[in-house]
């Protein structure tokens, strides 16, 4: 089921280019969105050159933690900025200041101050990067009050998530996956097009099983489904697409139809977000479980650099196939 | 413009300069008022606390002069950010005591509704933007106001205050360094009470003068006695007008001392001060008493001065009973203000 389209007006969009496309809508719309990150002006936010300029466009020195802060400032003062960190495993380096400062300003003042900003961070993994430009470091952010994270897998979920986190008056954390860049699919051009927070999306509707799927997951549970499906399974594929706040009514009225779930996720096994969709399952949707839950995820190992040690590591339709037979 | 002085100061070569803008008769008096209401609040505020009424705090006492003379060069919409020393900015900016001894107490009335408490006493209504009581983290987020404020294309300023601890952190030269590649209208005003809690600035830094570094950022750093509020008034203005008419940010050093402990709840097992060279800044160097010799010598009535004296004890005062009467805060609203809608995570009931 594709997310509403309020127009009849498409347009084929990649995943990369619905980035683009929803930053330079939303720049449009409003002239308090600006651009902060590094090297914007050749690689990804390059074509927003066209439309605007440097005072909008902040290309930045190698300071995370410092850019990013200065994002949260102008948040605060006015400004309704979008931080691009690029690789997730640069996130750490401004960890701080989305964790310490963005995450707890509105809270810790009683509501005086509000912190409308947008974090950009891409995960790119399984291309030989080896362990420290390879995470996924979603989990970490969900152990955060305060943070709003989502994680589209389709370039129609990029670009209605990325405006409806630039609409929001909380700092949203929007995590993109390098493996879904080239995907493509008609987008609205409505420019008030946007994919609501906190809402899940049933991507194929099914009876047997429920597969949950994340982020740069989707191709592969859809993949699973099909599968399944030619051996007489009905497979419910339902993509988070929002991490927190967790569409919990989704999950477990997708539960209480198939009584089985099968969650992929390819960040790390420990405290992942399998784990806490999992524990949400079990713990509230209980008497529907026909089955134990399984989880499909990265095993808690650094990403090698070799392609041989990293490919089977991430989740992939084979696993998800087996994983979900192993409870029917 | 005129360079900056650089080193530390005397009161002869500022006059001999003739670059000090004189506080008006009715400023000084102001400006007395201001650190008068920091003095008196910390210290009731310090008396309430060892009687129990709420935990900690970071006492401001001897740096009254660095902060009230940096705040009397704002204008009211200008943005502040501070540090978890955080009582005296808001003070110095004008702000009204109830909310703020309120906050300390933890009650709903609190300036932060008691969430914030001690370390976080920013009040919007006067321009704070956050009191970080993560040390330097308060750095990028005055660079940020000074951004918005570039973007905006507005004449308002943004004042940082930091410590000389903060001045070892990442966020110091990412910050210097952001504000001066776009000239944003930023000042960075270093209270530097010489001890990072027990750290001397000698065991810490390279060279004792943290204004020196300005220029390795390509920006002014000028160092004034941060014991002498007309010295760091005329500072900033300097520093303030170059912000406003888009020459960029500076870097204030104040040179200035603690008269309390670092934290009240904390113990200081081993002395780092010497008991001569606290009683001698308590003594020779107290801001409220060189500002005042100076208001006598400048003609103005000590009738006037003792008046604000009465008029701020009652206003403490004031502050107490208000705090005191103000209802807790529901345990039942602590999800309130977690986002900007009422979204709960994970789902579960307030207790």
């Amino acid at each position: 089921m594709s997310p509403p389209v309020t127009s009849a007006a498409v347009r084929e969009l990649t995943y990369l280019n619905a980035i683009v496309e929803a930053q330079r809508e939303e720049m449009l719309r409003d002239e308090r969105v600006i651009l902060i990150g590094e090297n914007i002006d050749i690689y990804g936010g390059a074509p927003l050159f066209d439309t605007f300029d440097g005072k909008r466009l902040r290309n930045v020195p190698i300071s995370e933690n410092g850019f990013t802060g200065m994002g949260i400032g102008a948040a605060l003062t006015g400004l309704r900025p979008i931080v691009d960190l690029t690789i997730a495993s640069f996130v750490y380096l401004a960890a701080d200041q989305i964790i310490n400062q963005a995450a707890k300003l509105r809270y810790m003042t009683g509501g005086q101050l509000s912190v409308p900003i947008v974090f950009r961070a891409c995960t790119y993994y399984n291309i030989c990067n080896a362990a420290q430009h390879s995470d996924r470091p979603y989990p970490f952010f969900m152990n955060a009050p305060g943070l709003k994270i989502v994680a589209p897998a389709t370039p129609a979920d990029m670009k209605g998530l990325l405006k409806a986190a630039v609409r929001d008056d909380d700092p949203v954390l929007v995590f993109e996956d390098m493996s879904l860049w080239a995907r493509k699919e008609s987008v609205s051009t409505d420019p008030d097009f946007v994919v609501p927070i906190g809402k899940a999306d049933i991507k194929r509707a099914g009876n047997d099983v429920t597969i949950v799927s994340i982020a740069g997951c989707l191709p592969k549970a859809l993949a699973a489904a099909d599968a399944l499906q030619a051996q007489g399974i009905s497979v419910e594929v339902i993509d988070l697409r929002t991490l927190v706040p967790l569409d919990t009514e989704t999950l477990l009225k997708s539960l209480g139809k198939t009584g089985r779930a099968v969650i992929v996720d390819n960040s790390h096994r420990t405290g992942s977000v399998a784990s806490e969709v999992s524990a949400v399952m079990s713990e509230e949707g209980f008497e529907s479980l026909r089955a134990p839950i399984r989880r499909v995820t990265v095993p808690a190992v650094q990403i090698p650099y070799s392609a041989a040690l990293e490919k089977p590591l991430y989740p992939s339709a084979e696993r998800i196939v087996a994983a979900v037979k192993s409870i029917l | 413009m005129k360079p900056l002085r650089q080193g530390p100061p005397t009161k002869s070569a500022r006059a001999a300069a003739g670059e000090v803008q004189r506080l008006t008769r009715e400023l000084s008096l102001e400006a007395y008022r201001r650190m008068v209401r920091i003095r008196r609040f910390e210290e009731e505020a310090m008396r309430r606390a060892m009687a129990g009424e709420f935990s900690g705090m970071h006492s401001s006492s001897g740096h009254e002069a660095a902060i009230v003379g940096a705040c009397l060069a704002l204008r009211d919409d200008d943005y502040i950010t501070g540090t978890h020393r955080s009582h005296g900015h808001p003070i110095g900016k004008g702000a009204d005591l109830k909310p703020l001894m309120a906050e300390l107490y933890g009650k709903a009335t609190g300036i932060c509704k008691g969430r914030g408490g001690s370390m976080h006493l920013a009040d919007r209504t006067v321009g704070i933007i956050g009191e970080s009581a993560i040390v330097g983290g308060g750095m990028p987020l005055a660079t940020g106001a000074g951004l918005s404020i570039q973007v905006r294309g507005t004449d308002q300023v943004s004042l940082c205050f930091f410590g000389d601890g903060a001045a070892n952190q990442g966020t110091f030269g990412e910050s210097l360094n952001l504000s001066a590649i776009w000239k944003l209208p930023v000042i960075f005003f270093c209270e530097n009470n010489l001890y990072a809690i027990s750290t001397p600035v000698a065991q810490s830094h390279g060279q004792p003068h943290i204004a020196l570094r300005a220029s390795g950022y390509g920006m002014p750093g000028v160092i004034v006695d941060g014991q002498d509020l007309e010295e760091v008034y005329a500072a900033t203005v300097v520093a303030v007008s170059r912000a406003r008419k888009g020459e960029g940010p500076t870097l204030i050093e104040a040179k200035t001392y603690r008269f309390e402990e670092h934290c009240l709840n904390l113990q200081v097992p081993i002395p780092y001060r010497t008991p001569q060279e606290l009683e001698h800044h308590k003594s020779e160097r107290d801001p409220l008493v060189l500002h005042r010799r100076e208001m006598l010598e400048s003609g103005i009535a000590d009738t006037q001065i003792d008046a604000i004296e009465r008029e701020v004890a009652a206003e403490v005062a004031g502050a107490v009973t208000f705090a005191r009467q103000s209802p807790w805060p529901d345990p039942h609203e602590v999800y309130d203000y977690l986002f900007s809608n009422p979204i709960h995570y994970p789902p579960e009931p307030a207790p």
